[in-house]
């Protein structure tokens, strides 16, 4: 048991040991100055080149969006018709399908938004060629626009009165090839070497000590993999995802999975420090991020080795936790820290079945997806936790006797304004669409789609409505993960999840770009001793309380009917 | 100085009265629009009152019982009232405290000069003072109430103000520079003046403030609007929250009545700071003008609390008016008590603060027990004949005495006595010459004094730096305000005062345009300074300052330009408009915040009691152990509604302010109202839980 825990101690440790050095160097890169990587530069210099792009172009908050989403658009039609297409395609060798298009347009959306809600399942539903140039590439360029975005909010509050955002095309390359790139280099060769496939043949056919035959899917996975979790994405190249023993065949892979998904969103949080020069307010959000995930951790990692009380009722000894839909070699603590890592941060991969956690471990899950901001996804962690800290800093600014202000910038009604709507998005989003959902299963079960909403759940009561609100908060939160349990390959899941990861990916990007640009825009008010400091402990409390009631506001009702009654109920 | 308080009881019976009336016709839902949390307030009013009548015609109970639905009812329906009544309560408060002004000022009579296009020119006609227009002229003679706020135009006169100021010393005003300016309801003790009048009637900056305060002009500020979106922001999440339940209680086999839905969703709205809001803007200005200061918007209370710098004219704010004498420095041979007399005799007739001053520390050196008077009486007594005095001029540059026997005591600037005596061929003594130096050094000013065109000594004169201004600064600094100090004098003596006082800054030797070239510099650098001032001279940079408070003594000009009018001329006043100004921000945050956390133990109270009968596990989540349903979301909404009167009071007068730097008064404020707006609503909706107990 406290080796188990030793385990989760020491790969958090290593995460953060890693992540300093790496923030610093994400620094440097964004900043221009010389690093290990200016190899790359003839790389870029021909990008640069063949797209006609100016990379020193300055660019406007608006410019900046537009750039954005209008590349963002054209990778989506790329991926609808290269999954609808797939069957023709070649690198087939497994002979899979094409996908209908609720499917394709539901499977390009979610890898485009760095979701990677995957309604299919890896061996069947996508070809080789599909998960290299369609799939992979989404994991590599969602992340590096997540990144982008990040830089540019950076870039607004680390000078005085700016229009300059950054350019985005300079960014998103440049991310692609001196972060993205290396590091999953890296990290493929490593899951190589301890057992993921990285071939081109199709299936191979095995005979297992029982006799029987059996047809095992391989094919080049290390590197998707590696960006699989580098990005936050999450998508897996089986549908077991990181609970398959090819995809994360060893305790060493599934620590360096857990170190590989987590490191460039706590990096990001240090490159900030470095970069905009303000590095107590880096270390405070660091703290808040790190108190927020060990809150969400450790009752998950107590329950989820406690075992199940309803098991214990029955007289049975759970000397190893409860296990049920875990893999015996990662355990309970391990695939509680992974479910909350992957939770906390939008990947989304699983190394166990969320469906089968613990009833606390399911609320952990939850809220970690709601807020969304601890750590948080590639880049937009941080914009996340931003629209936070400007609703922190607007009360916490009145308190203290001054009209608001963030770095040097009165925080005014239109800035005000589109926090809000970012913030009541996400209510929307979840609890419109778990309603909807709830609506269809108790008024409408017998709906003629290809899973009936009488079919859809795994499991009745609570835990059914925990399974509908999971895959509302997966979407919302652009994670990807899922209580398994649920019926969702169909037009209604496929289209209303769609149609959630597409406004939940970009607003909350628009939103706080938006910000950062008004605010750059404005004049800039220098520190004075009556200024409420934003790099402060207290400050930093100020916006984890903020966190916490602005969620426990949106979703208690929500958690009361679902994981919290189930808690209860099992006692 | 004796101030009028002008104190009014928070709750006064007769504003109470108007209040009341008040808030059932701010219940028109025009009206209610504007505050869109208590709008949707009403709106769940309205429906509960829809399902009261539908009750009664139907006898139906899939709904609760009739008197529960009742109960919901006039729960929401007082929550409302209550909310009202605070912003009603509010406005009465600031129009009674105008009112009280301006009633001073009606149907005087007025000596109106009939316009010169008559035959009989400056022919004086008397009307009532509302038939004075614009640009006409009227006299006032000792005795007579001004009519109407104007400018002098001819004459001067010594004029009582205490009817708007509270002070009772009499204040001269006369014809050009910058005292021209009379206020209506004052009175003229001698003399006679002609004043032209300045404003239209019903436009004097009181009718603007007491329009403001009532609300027909009254404008959200930007601060205040963008709090208005952070709560219809809550406001639609509770919408958000309340929609998906139907939903969710569906699946759960739950039946939620209508009482029970609104009532959840009239607990979670942010109606606490919804109702108060309003309340807590007009109460500032309504503070504002209790410290005598008129403010033409609410903006500008609002901004006085962001101010970073604050220029403030050194006579009269840092220093006492003038300069005092403080010290006698005979020369070698000279006996101090000889100088004394001979400093006393050049001083009897000067009129001069400084004169005066030499005569009160001559006096207090002579012997502490005599007044003034007496030791003046003392002084003349022992001469036999009359003395010939010599007023002070600009040419001479010295004033003096002649006493009978024909000695010539002059005193003055420095070079202007050492030329008398040089002319006379008398040196210069050398330790008189140091002791000037070292004066002027110390930011003081010697006076030399000479009879018979020898140099007897020197008086040293010095700024007094009024009594607590330090402590004030020294708060200022502490709220992260810059102090700069405005002075003519020469840079050494600026320097030496702003040391002692305490300012951050000073301008030295200062032009009117280079206080103008000090704002821009700063608001340049982002910053919003304050300040005050009475000349015309000074309009363009009250007009330029983020926060001008223009005196009410000073020209039209300048109290057109700033965008506030102290009626009481205080300079230091600006330290209190800027206090004011975070009171006013500050009430609003901990309430808002305080609104907000209340919430948590209404989740507590009212989500449990909702699903109790379909999932009874979550009875574990009845933390209060309420008694029943029913008497839960009683508990709850009684609680909402009576929290917004108990916190009036709170919102008049507004949150103490205290200067111990922004994360200090934060954490202090998080402690108060954040973890005290968690904890309170849990005992309170405990309390009436158990007091229902009894009846239900």
């Amino acid at each position: 048991m406290n080796t188990e825990i030793l385990g989760v101690i020491l790969t958090f440790l290593i995460t953060v040991l890693l992540a300093f050095p790496l923030g610093k160097y994400i620094a440097k890169v964004f900043k221009g100055e010389r690093t290990i990587t200016d190899f790359m530069n003839p790389v870029e210099r021909v990008i640069f080149r063949v797209s006609g792009i100016n990379p020193n172009a300055s660019m406007d908050w608006k410019q900046f969006l537009k750039a954005m989403l209008s590349i963002n658009l054209l990778w989506f039609v790329y991926a609808f018709f290269a999954l609808l297409f797939q069957d023709k395609l070649p690198l087939n060798p497994d002979g899979n399908p094409a996908q209908t298009p609720d499917l394709a347009f539901n499977t390009a959306i979610s890898f485009l938004v760095n979701c990677n809600l995957q309604h299919y399942s890896g061996e069947t539903g996508v070809t080789y060629f599909t998960q290299l140039f369609v799939l992979a590439f989404l994991q590599f360029v969602s992340a590096a626009t997540g990144i982008a975005a990040l830089v540019a909010l950076f870039n607004g509050i680390k000078e005085k009165t700016t229009n300059n955002l950054g350019n985005f095309w300079n960014l998103l390359v440049k991310t692609t090839t001196r972060i993205l790139l290396p590091i999953c280099f890296v990290g493929a060769i490593l899951l190589a070497f301890n057992g993921t496939p990285t071939s081109y043949d199709g299936k191979d056919s095995i005979v297992t000590l029982q006799g029987d035959s059996v047809q095992v899917s391989r094919g080049p996975a290390a590197g998707f993999i590696a960006i699989k979790h580098l990005g936050t994405n999450g998508g897996g190249w089986f549908g077991a995802n990181s609970a398959h023993p090819l995809e994360n065949p060893t305790y060493f892979t599934g620590m360096l999975e857990l170190i590989l998904q987590v490191i460039i969103p706590i990096a990001m949080i240090f490159a900030m420090g470095f970069y905009i020069n303000r590095k107590k307010f880096a270390y405070v959000i660091f703290g808040v991020m790190t108190v927020g995930m060990l809150c969400l951790l450790i009752p998950t990692i107590v329950t989820e080795i406690h075992g199940n009380p309803a098991i214990a009722k029955l007289g049975v000894t759970q000397a190893t936790g409860a296990m049920e839909g875990k893999e015996v070699r990662f355990g309970p603590a391990l695939s509680g820290y992974w479910s909350i890592i992957t939770t906390v941060i939008s990947t989304g991969s699983v190394n166990s079945m969320h469906d089968s956690s613990m009833a606390v471990s399911g609320l952990m899950q939850l809220l970690a997806m709601m807020i969304n901001a601890f750590y948080g996804g590639c880049g937009v962690g941080i914009l996340n936790y931003y629209i936070y800290i400007i609703i922190a800093v607007f009360i916490s600014g009145l308190m203290v006797g001054r009209t608001p202000e963030f770095m040097g910038h009165k925080v005014e009604a239109r800035e005000i304004k589109i926090a809000s709507m970012v913030w009541l998005l996400s209510a929307i989003l979840v609890k419109g669409g778990a309603a909807m959902a709830a609506y269809l299963v108790t008024h409408h079960p017998d709906v003629a789609w290809a899973v009936k909403p009488s079919a859809w759940l795994n499991n009745p009561s609570y835990h059914g409505f925990s399974e509908m609100l999971y895959e509302f908060t997966s979407s919302n939160a652009n994670n990807g993960s899922g209580f398994e349990g649920l019926g969702d390959n169909n037009i209604f899941w496929n289209v209303s999840t769609g149609i959630v990861l597409i406004l939940a990916r970009f607003i909350p990007i628009i939103g706080p770009i938006a910000i950062a640009g008004l605010l750059a825009n404005k004049k800039f008010i220098p520190e004075s001793p009556g200024t409420l400091r934003t790099d402060s402990f207290t400050f930093g409390a100020m916006t984890f309380a903020v966190i916490v009631i602005v969620n426990a506001l949106s979703f208690f009702p929500a958690l009361a009917l679902g994981p919290i009654a189930e808690y209860f109920s099992l006692q | 100085m004796s101030k009028r308080k002008r104190e009014i009881k928070l709750f006064d019976p007769a504003l109470v009265n108007t209040a009341i009336k008040q808030s059932f016709i701010k219940l028109s839902p025009r009206l209610m629009v504007k505050n869109p949390v208590m709008f949707t307030v009403e709106l769940g009013t309205i429906v509960m009152l829809a399902v009261v009548i539908y009750q009664l015609a139907t006898h139906d109970t899939t709904q609760g019982a009739l008197w529960y639905n009742v109960v919901v009812f006039a729960i929401l329906f007082i929550t409302v009232l209550f909310a009202n009544f605070a912003e009603a309560l509010a406005e009465a408060r600031g129009k009674a405290q105008a009112e009280s002004l301006r009633k001073t000022r009606e149907e005087t009579p007025a000596k109106l000069v009939v316009s010169p296009g008559d035959i009989f020119v400056k022919e004086i006609k008397v009307v009532p003072s509302s038939h004075l227009r614009l640009n006409d002229r009227f006299v006032c003679e000792t005795g007579d109430v001004i009519p109407m706020d104007g400018e002098i135009i001819e004459g001067i006169a010594t004029i009582d103000e205490s009817a708007i100021t509270g002070e009772s010393a009499p204040v001269i005003r006369e014809a050009g520079g910058d005292k021209s300016s009379v206020t209506g309801g004052t009175k003229v003790l001698s003399d006679r003046i002609v004043v032209q009048v300045t404003t239209q009637p019903g436009e004097t900056f009181l009718d603007k403030m007491i329009a403001l305060v009532e609300g027909a002009s009254r404008q959200k500020t930007p601060n205040e609007i963008a709090l208005t979106i952070l709560l219809a922001a809550f406001t639609l999440i509770f919408i958000i929250v309340c929609v998906t339940l139907k939903p969710f209680a569906d699946y759960a086999n739950t039946p939620i009545t209508i009482a029970a839905f609104i009532s959840l969703f009239v607990c979670l709205i942010p109606t606490t700071i919804g109702g108060l809001l309003s309340a807590i803007g007009i109460a500032g200005m309504d503070r504002a003008l209790r410290a005598n200061v008129i403010s033409k918007s609410g903006k500008a209370v609002e901004t006085a609390g962001d101010v970073d710098v604050l220029l403030l004219d050194k006579t009269g704010t840092i220093t006492i008016g003038n300069r005092k004498a403080t010290h006698f420095y005979p020369a070698r041979n000279v006996e101090e008590s000889e100088f004394i007399d001979l400093v006393v005799y050049s001083s009897l007739a000067d009129d001069t603060p400084e004169g005066k001053s030499i005569v009160e520390l001559a006096a207090k050196q002579a012997n502490p027990n005599l007044t003034l008077d007496q030791f003046r009486h003392q002084k003349l007594a022992v001469q036999t004949a009359p003395l010939t005095f010599i007023k002070f001029t600009a040419e001479t540059r010295s004033s003096g005495v002649d006493l009978p026997n024909g000695t010539k005591i002059r005193k003055g600037a420095f070079d202007a006595i050492r030329n008398l005596a040089m002319k006379a061929g008398n040196g210069m003594p050398l330790e008189v010459e140091d002791k000037v130096k070292k004066i002027s050094g110390d930011g003081g000013t010697p006076l030399v004094v000479a009879v018979d065109n020898v140099i007897k000594g020197v008086i040293e004169l010095q700024d007094i730096i009024k009594p607590g201004i330090q402590e004030r600064f020294e708060r200022l600094r502490k709220m992260g305000v810059k102090t700069v100090m405005v002075t003519g004098d020469n840079p050494l003596t600026a320097k030496y005062i702003a040391e002692k006082a305490g300012v951050d800054d000073f301008i030295a030797e200062a032009k009117p345009e280079d206080k103008m070239n000090y704002i821009r510099k700063e608001q340049a650098s982002g910053k919003l300074v304050a300040m005050m001032g009475d000349g015309t001279n000074d309009a363009p940079a009250l007009a330029q300052a983020d926060v001008g408070v223009a005196m009410n003594s000073g020209t039209q000009a300048a109290k057109e330009a700033g965008n506030m009018v102290d009626l009481d001329n205080d300079p230091t006043k600006l330290i209190e408009v800027v206090e004011i100004g975070k009171q006013l921000l500050i009430t609003r945050g901990t309430l808002t915040t305080f609104s907000i956390a209340n919430d948590v133990a209404k989740y507590f109270a009212i989500v449990p009691a909702l699903f109790i009968a379909s999932i009874p596990a979550l009875q574990h989540l009845n933390v209060m152990g309420l008694k029943s349903p029913e008497s839960a979301i009683l508990s709850a909404i009684i609680f909402n509604a009576i929290i917004i009167p108990m916190l009036i009071p709170l919102a008049l007068k507004g949150v103490a302010y205290k200067p111990i730097g922004a994360s200090a008064l934060l954490r202090r404020n998080l402690l108060i109202y954040g973890v005290g707006g968690v904890v309170v609503p849990f005992i309170g909706i405990k309390l009436i839980d158990m007091l229902l107990g009894l009846f239900m």
